[in-house]
């Protein structure tokens, strides 16, 4: 169980949370044509840092995350939590998901309840602590309404609960904001910062905007176009914390760092979508 | 146009319907011994019901068609569930399941005669073969087509194997026996029905069985009169045990998918 180990942890902090050593990630199509997603990926994260990983669409984002969830195993290199190699489900990490992985056929607060459940919580008590959970990300009084009666945007929160009531260590989450409204937006960035900040994970947040990435993150690190992607550059983000992330966009650090990385990212957007135009 | 008025409509075209089929037989365009005639035949219902006579008969058919259902359904979701999570057992399965189901099943009536006798057993059985194919493909293709992504958030939450399919196969394989639930009861009542045409000692079946011995034409018409308004009692009463159970989900409204 995540819960009696703190971000301090029982860890040393010198080992990062997630580590990506020569990572390669092969895939064979079904009709037989091996296509490699990552090549010789090299990232970590370290304990309590809030990493961000951009790249072009197609680049093998989400590969990564499904190697630092355990749900896939790389084809050689070494992926390791804490410092032990990651052997089957990374029990350290929540997984947000890009997609709405909510159970259809149960409530807003038996969704938010289904880790502590698993975890042998009696359910009394599992839906006391999912109906705090609830009130954090601000769906007070929306437990017992079904997932498709709620938006895309209340899903999202209720998916956000499910996997930080568990508190784990590490938290992966795939372009979680991507299919909401800019307005639904900053606000989830918002509140995703403020639980951040207030009992700090290690975050391993992909996206493919640049400019969510450097709000949120202490380090940003730019991903090749695909196949055989790889890290192409990594930038510290010192922009100052708390963050009030509408004024941030307007400072003149946050336009020079976006110029920064986006002369890094260009080549590569203009590569991938040359590929997918010669492919399409 | 409005409820009231399209209501009027049907009434009316039922009426002229009955209207039509009383005088075809009343100036003999059309022979009374064949067609029957519509008073006689709404007489004939009204009697069974005042006299009583008819609540045996549909007191048994009622409860071969529970039965059927129950255990077809059961039977149809640990089937479909225990071969849709076993890839062995269902590749090696998979021609003969297909032949058991494309064979027509009411044949195996006499079979289930045999068997069973002629009490209500051997009417349970042929229901029960009609509505496991259903719930059991269903079940099936439900689970196998179990998003992958739900699957993998609840790994990710910590489920073990004992968890994940009482948390997300089973409530996912019974959406789906509740998707087929029209078609599957209306089966278990066409199967219990033949089965009790073929060869019985009570039942609605029954007494169609014995006045067409009889030639009694009416008496027929009459049993599959009392037999449709059974239909729309069970159907309207599925409709309402769904939207109970399935409040969650937005497919419930809809038909079940193909039989």
């Amino acid at each position: 169980m995540a819960v009696d180990s703190g971000p301090a942890g029982a860890a040393p902090r010198s080992q990062p949370a997630i580590a990506f050593e020569h990572v390669d990630c092969t895939f064979r199509t079904p009709d037989g044509i091996a296509y490699t997603a990552l090549r010789d990926l090299n990232l970590q994260v370290a304990d309590g840092e809030f990493v961000a990983v951009v790249g072009p669409t197609g680049c093998g984002k989400s590969t990564i995350l499904n190697l630092a969830a355990g749900l896939l195993t790389p084809t050689s290199g070494r992926v390791s939590v804490h410092g032990i190699p990651l052997a089957g489900l990374n029990r350290h990490a929540g997984y947000l998901f890009q997609a709405d992985p909510l159970m259809p056929w149960r409530t807003a607060i038996r969704n938010v309840a289904l880790g502590l459940e698993y975890r042998g919580v009696d359910r009394p008590t599992a839906e006391q602590r999912a109906t705090e959970w609830l009130a954090r990300v601000g769906l007070a009084g929306r437990g017992d309404v079904y997932p498709h009666q709620l938006s895309g945007g209340m899903r999202k929160r209720v998916s956000l609960a499910q996997t930080l009531i568990l508190d784990p260590e590490i938290v992966l989450m795939d372009e979680p904001f991507s299919a909401l409204d800019v307005q639904t937006r900053v606000l989830m960035e918002n509140e995703l910062l403020e639980i951040w900040a207030a009992n700090r994970k290690s975050v391993l947040f992909i996206t493919h905007d640049l400019e969510e990435a450097i709000l949120l993150a202490d380090r940003v690190v730019v991903l090749a176009a695909g196949p055989g992607t790889h890290a192409l550059g990594e930038f510290l983000i010192d922009l100052p914390r708390p963050r009030d992330l509408a004024e941030l966009r307007t400072t003149p650090r946050f336009s020079t760092l976006y110029h920064d990385i986006w002369q890094v990212m260009k080549d590569e957007v203009l590569k991938s979508y040359a590929q997918h135009k010669s492919r399409g | 146009m409005s409820y009231r008025r399209l209501l009027f409509f049907r009434v009316l075209l039922f009426a002229g319907l009955v209207t039509t089929w009383h005088l075809l037989v009343q100036f003999e365009v059309l022979p009374a011994f064949f067609f029957g005639e519509p008073a006689v035949v709404f007489q004939r219902t009204w009697h069974w019901f005042a006299s009583g006579e008819i609540y045996p008969h549909l007191g048994i058919t009622l409860l071969e068609t529970l039965v059927a259902f129950v255990l077809g359904a059961g039977f149809g979701l640990g089937g479909g569930l225990w071969l849709a999570l076993n890839p062995t057992a269902s590749s090696l399965l998979e021609p003969y399941i297909k032949a058991l189901n494309s064979m027509p099943r009411v044949i195996l009536a006499p079979i289930f005669a045999v068997w069973f006798g002629l009490g209500i057993w051997s009417k349970i059985a042929l229901g029960v073969t009609l509505v496991f194919f259903i719930v059991f493909f269903n079940v099936y293709q439900g689970v196998r087509e179990v998003s992958p992504l739900v699957l993998a958030n609840a790994r990710m939450l910590g489920a073990n194997a004992r968890q994940l399919l009482r948390t997300v196969y089973l409530p996912s394989a019974t959406s789906w026996v509740f998707s087929s639930l029209h078609t599957s009861v209306g089966l278990a009542f066409v199967g219990v029905v033949v089965g009790e045409y073929l060869g019985s000692a009570r039942g609605i079946g029954y007494l169609i069985l014995q006045a067409e011995g009889l030639f009694d034409i009416n008496t027929v018409f009459a049993g599959i009169l009392v037999l449709t308004i059974l239909a729309l009692i069970l159907d309207s009463l599925v409709s309402r045990l769904e939207r109970s159970v399935l409040r969650w989900n937005v497919r419930s409204t809809q038909t079940s998918p193909g039989a």
